[in-house]
């Protein structure tokens, strides 16, 4: 317990320090103006998103291949915190594009596949409500997992494939893209805040679903009995 | 600071989705931990 409450001060001190720098020590963007330092809740919530996706993804494929709970439990957690930070995303996107772009939303390939992935991951996490008996519904959630798994790349290459009204990638975006020294540290130190939060999130989920597990097991060998 | 309200409204809604989403959690722990006692205790009376 006081190990969680020292982790849990830990990362509200990451995430005070994040939003001090996004919002006091960030230069303020040329073009855009204040309304800019959404980007660094936004860009950071996103990329969080898609890691505890990935997180997802592969605890999906050991569980398929391995068949133990604990696989199952890591990835229904993953799913559900990746979907928190994606909800994020998909707010925070709307304030900022509206002063900018005159709309709060447009069906381009970067909107329309982030918006793809939520579904795809509300979806998984129903599917789960649908099967009573754990091994198969552990089984058919990570199979499910693997394939919503393919909307990743779509959304990450989606700003570099084709042409969005979603600004192109200034984070490995090759040639051309790239940003100030200043604006780099604080994103990526915004970064390491949210990923911090995902671990703390990911730990406390993780713990309902080994309790769950634990809970349906005695109530079987209860029945059984 | 034109917008800045906009700026601060967008780190609101996200700090409270994931203060509500830990919110639920704590709920879902705090429920399973009190169905878990409940049913060891109910186990053990009937051993």
């Amino acid at each position: 317990m006081k190990k969680h409450a020292l982790a849990g001060a830990v990362v509200l001190l990451l995430l005070g320090a994040a939003a001090y720098g996004a919002l006091y020590v960030a230069p303020t963007e040329r073009t855009m103006g204040t309304i800019q330092r959404i980007f660094y809740i936004h860009v950071p919530s996103a990329w969080t998103g898609l890691t505890a996706f990935f997180i997802c993804f592969v605890a999906n494929l050991f569980y398929v291949f391995r068949r133990q709970p604990r696989w199952d439990w890591l990835a229904v957690s993953a799913a559900e915190v990746g979907l928190a930070f994606t909800t994020v995303v998909l707010i925070t996107g709307p304030v900022w594009a509206h002063p900018v772009w005159g709309i709060w939303w447009t069906w381009d390939a970067r909107l329309t596949s982030t918006f793809v992935l939520w579904l795809l991951y509300v979806s998984y996490l129903l599917l789960r409500t649908l099967v009573e008996e754990p091994d198969r519904r552990a089984l058919f959630s990570a199979l499910f997992g693997i394939f919503a798994f393919i909307d990743v790349p779509l959304v990450f290459g989606s700003i570099r494939w084709w042409r969005t009204q979603h600004p192109q990638p200034v984070i490995m975006g090759g040639a051309g893209s790239g940003l100030e020294p200043t604006m780099r540290w604080v994103l990526l130190f915004s970064w390491l805040a949210m990923l911090s939060l995902m671990a703390l999130l990911l730990r406390a989920r993780y713990d309902v679903a080994a309790m769950r597990g634990e809970l349906e097991t005695l109530q079987r060998d209860a029945e059984a009995a | 600071m034109k917008n800045l309200d906009s700026v601060f409204a967008a780190y609101l809604i996200a700090w409270g989705v994931f203060f509500v989403y830990y919110l639920t959690v704590a709920r879902r722990t705090s429920t399973l931990r009190d169905d878990l006692e409940r049913l060891k205790n109910t186990l053990n009376r009937g051993k």
